[in-house]
């Protein structure tokens, strides 16, 4: 039994942290939240040329063939610095839905071209009513002339707009599981209009997607007609863990800052933390953080190795993640006074992020409830 | 990353499950399920606990020489594993196996080694802590037991307070002062001893529970063997925190062990219990709260997991391990007030009461939990640590 990262991953850690000091400074991350794009294309092709927009597909797809606990490492290092941009979408939605449902070919085309930086695809899935379930999908695929014509809107579409093509949830058959399919739409398609909606997380970008008679061939289908719902609940199970690890590096960061200007503002002639005012609500974030990387690291070993338990431990990771992230953002604003209020500090950016994470893939009441069904009870 | 057992390890748990369901008794729950054990279990316990030991199934991490199996911390997560899968009975030694047992692996000279560790697995000889005075609890620095030198023996005069299973115990740890003119810390010596020497007296204090399950102990003139110091005189503050930290680590395991067997119960009787016309495991708001507890007494062992691996790599205990104590703290609290709501009306029924809900099982624990954030150092204390210790924070 071995619950650490081997050498491989504390070096991919100190690779990465060392990286993103460079690349992803506060300055950075604030020119990019101002814009609509999000990132820029230099950025890009230095995550490419580390191998890491493909870090999760097997080498023959062009990537590095690793795994979610290797990932986990990575997300947390990005987490730490609200890195912006399409990747999350880009590898963990529309690549990733690729890969578990798309035929060879169609891995080969796409897969390849994401891990060089050529192209962006995101997983355009949720509808205006919010839902997670196969009910909420309400956008229609209906086949005409060999192809399929698809119709209907999409909300909270990241990144849609600086996509290549989006993975459309489309419903094919019945209500329920079994009637739904999925597609590999360009975003240049007629019919297809992405609007980018202002979010209160400005470095995540979120996007209205229109589909009014999108006309598609039969080769944009991903796998099985009727079939697509099992394999994108596979992907969303992965892109949570992912998520929940990206979450745990923010909010140790938040405990990192909050921890050094407790040593250095000087109240009362001392330094603030060393009241117990302060002091315990600085150990209860670690206490938070401690506990959302537990379930955070098991999920994504229990991810790699598809055990049973796997959806059970994404759960319980997103349910405790989501809290713990909100609280000890929160917590940090509150420990560092005035100043941690300000635009100027980087505070607000993991505040607004966990915030955004949160209610991404499930809040914390959706998925307490999954895990009390998960349990029997 | 790797939770996969090797071929040894798995045997183990096959060996440890297999022993489990043939020799764990069936009626032993009648006693309640709390992880105290409570005054009228401890002739069944005592017996409990000399089964395994003569299992070979306490004290796995111990050298085989004192009474253990030497094995790792892995074989010792295993056992607790599967202890709570089967709903096994506490320990009535846990401040022995959990303490006493450990610092004197640690410290003792050979002889001592030779003679303590072996009755503390068997439950031969029973231990109690003595730390907490009336004017030294979160600041135990400040005791004020004294102990003298008088030829080959020290001689004792004080008091202890809050000492837990004092009134059963065969031995104690016990902390004196021995340098009054040292600073604090440095003039404090840690003494093996034998609670039926003269001049010791135990009064047991009832607690908020009704229970007397610890006690004040006084000290007249008690004469202990210069051999019964461990860890060399004025050493006593190393040795004892040595302790605590075997506790901090023993809760990992044991700790979440008997939270995981409460949460079970605790869903089984949400099952049987009404909320709204429905079992109240079905009650939206039941389901959330119940989740939770799940939640975080799954997150309890994953990070107990953590903590093993850092020792199994010859590591001290991270940030992981701090947290364990407070957590089970917060969460057990939150489970006997989750079983009180549970219960609705019928949580005002106690012991007696033919309706009460489990034969009122649960309005003890309840109570008992009330101590969890004050014994093995209060919550605040705890705070202090995590944040001095692991962030760094000044001292106030």
């Amino acid at each position: 039994m071995d619950f650490g990262f081997n050498a491989d991953q504390e070096m991919l850690r100190a690779t990465a942290r060392k990286f993103f000091e460079n690349e992803c400074t506060s300055e950075f991350v604030r020119a990019r939240m101002a814009e609509d794009g999000g990132f820029t294309e230099e950025f890009w092709t230095k995550l490419a040329e580390q191998g890491w927009l493909g870090l999760v597909y097997p080498e023959q797809y062009g990537g590095a063939g690793l795994g979610f606990v290797d990932l986990t490492v990575l997300m947390e290092e990005m987490g730490r610095v609200v890195m912006p941009g399409p990747f999350f979408s880009t590898l963990l939605l529309g690549g990733l839905t690729i890969l578990e449902a798309g035929s060879d070919a169609q891995k080969k085309d796409w897969l390849t071209r994401i891990a060089e930086g050529q192209a962006r695809v995101s997983l355009a899935w949720t509808e205006p009513s919010a839902r997670w379930d196969a009910a909420g999908v309400t956008t229609t695929a209906v086949p005409s002339g060999g192809g399929f014509t698809l119709s209907g809107t999409k909300l909270f579409v990241p990144d849609a707009h600086v996509a290549h093509a989006l993975v459309v949830v489309a419903r094919t058959g019945d209500a329920g599981e079994d009637g739904i399919s999925l597609f590999v739409v360009p975003t240049n398609a007629k019919g297809v209009s992405i609007t980018l909606l202002p979010t209160m997380d400005q470095t995540r970008k979120l996007c209205e997607v229109k589909l009014d008679h999108v006309a598609v061939p039969a080769s944009a289908l991903l796998g099985a007609k009727d079939g697509g719902w099992q394999p994108l609940s596979r992907v969303v199970q992965r892109a949570t863990v992912a998520l929940c690890a990206e979450m745990c590096g923010g909010a140790q960061k938040v405990l990192d800052m909050t921890t050094e200007y407790a040593k250095i503002r000087i109240a009362f002639g001392k330094p603030i933390g060393s009241y117990q005012g302060v002091k315990h609500k600085a150990a209860d974030m670690l206490v938070e953080v401690e506990n959302a990387k537990s379930l955070t690291y098991y999920a994504a070993w229990a991810v790699d190795e598809n055990v049973p338990e796997a959806a059970l431990a994404a759960s319980m990771a997103k349910a405790y993640a989501s809290d713990a992230f909100r609280k000890v953002a929160g917590a940090g604003i509150q420990l560092h006074g005035g100043i941690g209020f300000t635009w100027e500090h980087d505070l607000h950016l993991y505040f607004k992020r966990a915030k955004s994470s949160e209610f991404t893939f499930g809040d914390a009441t959706y998925h307490r409830e999954r895990v009390a069904q998960l349990i029997d009870l | 990353m790797d939770f996969t057992l090797t071929p040894d390890q798995d045997a183990f748990r096959q060996r440890v499950r297999t022993w489990l369901e043939a020799n764990i008794p069936d009626d032993w729950t009648k006693f309640g399920l709390s992880e105290v054990p409570r005054p009228e279990a401890y002739a069944f316990l005592r017996k409990w606990q000399a089964t395994l030991y003569d299992a070979g199934f306490i004290g796995v991490t111990w050298p085989k020489e004192y009474g253990g199996q030497g094995l790792t911390f892995v074989e010792e997560m295993i056992l607790h594993q599967e202890m709570a899968l089967q709903k096994s009975p506490p320990m009535l030694n846990v401040l022995g196996v959990g303490m006493a047992g450990p610092t004197i692996i640690a410290y003792g000279t050979e002889e001592q080694k030779k003679r303590y560790p072996a009755k503390i697995l068997s439950c031969e000889e029973i231990w109690c802590q003595g730390y907490s005075e009336p004017n030294a609890g979160s600041d135990l620095a400040s005791l004020q037991t004294r102990a003298v030198k008088d030829g080959e023996h020290w001689v004792i005069n004080g008091q202890k307070v809050w000492t837990s299973l004092a009134h059963i115990a065969d031995w104690m740890m016990l902390l004196a002062r021995t340098d009054p003119d040292a600073p604090k810390h440095k003039g404090i010596t840690y003494f093996l001893l034998d609670m039926k020497t003269p001049g010791v007296t135990v009064k047991p204090l009832k607690q908020l529970t009704g229970d007397a399950e610890f006690n004040e102990v006084f000290f007249d003139n008690v004469r202990v063997h210069e051999s019964r110091v461990l860890g060399g005189v004025n050493n006593g503050w190393a040795v004892g925190l040595t302790t605590l930290m075997y506790e901090r680590l023993a809760l990992g395991f044991g700790l979440q062990v008997r939270l995981r067997i409460s949460v079970d119960q605790l869903v089984d009787m949400a099952r049987r219990m009404e909320k709204n016309g429905r079992s109240a495991t079905k009650d939206p708001v039941m389901r959330q709260k119940l989740a939770q507890l799940w939640i975080d007494t799954e997150s309890l062992k994953y990070t107990g997991a953590r903590a093993v691996t850092r020792l199994l790599k010859g590591e001290l205990p991270g940030p992981e391990a701090s947290a364990g104590k407070m957590m089970w703290v917060e969460t057990h609290q939150r489970l006997q007030e989750l079983a009180m709501e549970i219960q609705g009306p019928y949580s005002q029924l106690a012991r007696g009461a033919a309706a009460a809900v489990d034969g009122g099982l649960w309005q003890y624990s309840f109570l008992r939990s009330r101590a969890n954030s004050i014994e093995g150092g209060t919550t605040e204390i705890q705070k202090n640590i995590i944040g001095e210790r692991v962030l760094g924070l000044p001292k106030g």
